[in-house]
């Protein structure tokens, strides 16, 4: 087990809130990027899509 | 006389400035820069936490620096992106230049508040405190300000295009703040320590520490370039959203 010293909580802690503020931005690039695909799908679906994509 | 019509092929420039060129290339790097990225943090992690020496004065909360240097690198890295577009904007209108400015900006300021959050932790054994009011430390805060009001200048305008030009004065002017950042250290006799890599400086970290050091900042950079392209993307398809749904609402009416 990896000895972090009497100074340990500052070191798990700056560790935890990188690690979490990463994960959630990652998380958040994902998303974003799903949402606005289904939304293109759901357009192109109902008719809606770009003239040179109309006759593919 | 002869006409040459052969089509001339786009040079790399007019690619990467051609939304449509930029899909079709940038789709197959998001895997392979993912997978650098995932092996860039396992060994940089294993390296930070299990293979590197405490340090003789700040003993092992030295392990904090390998999380703190590489967010507070990209808080100005990102910014320096955001402004070279910023001047794609304004001078080449590049069509994807206002696109990569807006995209930066979310990652921008997450880094810079994790700057600020590892190194207030960071302080506060080190220093004393959490915070103190130096040049270093209040001008990485008026940077991450900066990042928020971009992100909201952004949301504040419905004409995407004019957003572009407008806030790319705005980021310009805002890019004044990186030099303070960079050389508060040296101008000003504050609290927080120079540079920790330094090409010119005369006291070396030794490679113990600057391994881990250079391969988490890799790892960081790996991950900004790989969630910047998806977030380019993103924007690009966002746009094709909206400009489809105008379309179709002129159409109906």
């Amino acid at each position: 087990m990896l000895d972090l010293g009497p100074h340990a909580i500052f070191i798990i802690w700056a560790y935890v809130g990188v690690i979490v503020g990463v994960v959630a931005l990652i998380a958040y690039t994902v998303f974003d990027s799903r949402r606005v695909n289904a939304h293109l799908k759901a357009l192109d679906a109902r008719g809606i899509r770009r003239r040179s994509e109309r006759n593919s | 006389m002869t006409v040459d019509l052969a089509v001339k092929k786009p040079n790399w420039f007019s690619r990467l400035a051609n939304p449509g060129q930029f899909l079709a290339w940038s789709k197959a790097w998001i895997l392979p820069l993912s997978i650098l990225t995932a092996l860039l943090f396992a060994a940089g992690l294993y390296l930070a936490l299990f293979d590197s020496p405490p340090d003789y004065q700040m003993g092992e909360t030295v392990r904090i620096m390998y999380i703190h240097v590489p967010n507070a690198w990209l808080s100005q890295f990102v910014y320096a992106v955001m402004a070279a577009a910023s001047i794609g904007t304004l001078v080449w209108r590049h069509p994807l230049a206002d696109v990569a400015a807006k995209s930066a900006a979310p990652l921008g300021a997450v880094f810079t508040g994790l700057a600020l959050f590892s190194g207030s932790l960071w302080g506060r054994p080190t220093w004393g405190t959490f915070w103190e009011w130096d040049g270093r430390m209040t001008s990485t805060l008026i940077l991450f300000l900066i990042y928020l009001g971009i992100i909201a200048l952004w949301r504040a305008f419905e004409d995407q295009g004019r957003a572009g030009r407008v806030i790319a004065v705005f980021t310009l002017v805002g890019a004044l703040d990186i030099p303070v950042v960079k050389w508060s250290v040296d101008w000003w006799n504050t609290l927080h320590q120079p540079a920790s890599i330094s090409l010119m400086g005369s006291e070396h970290m030794p490679p113990s520490m600057l391994i881990p050091l250079l391969v988490m900042t890799l790892a960081f950079t790996a991950l900004f370039v790989t969630l910047h392209i998806v977030r380019i993307r993103t924007e690009i398809f966002r746009r094709r959203a909206e400009t489809l749904e105008r379309q179709a609402a002129a159409s109906l009416g």
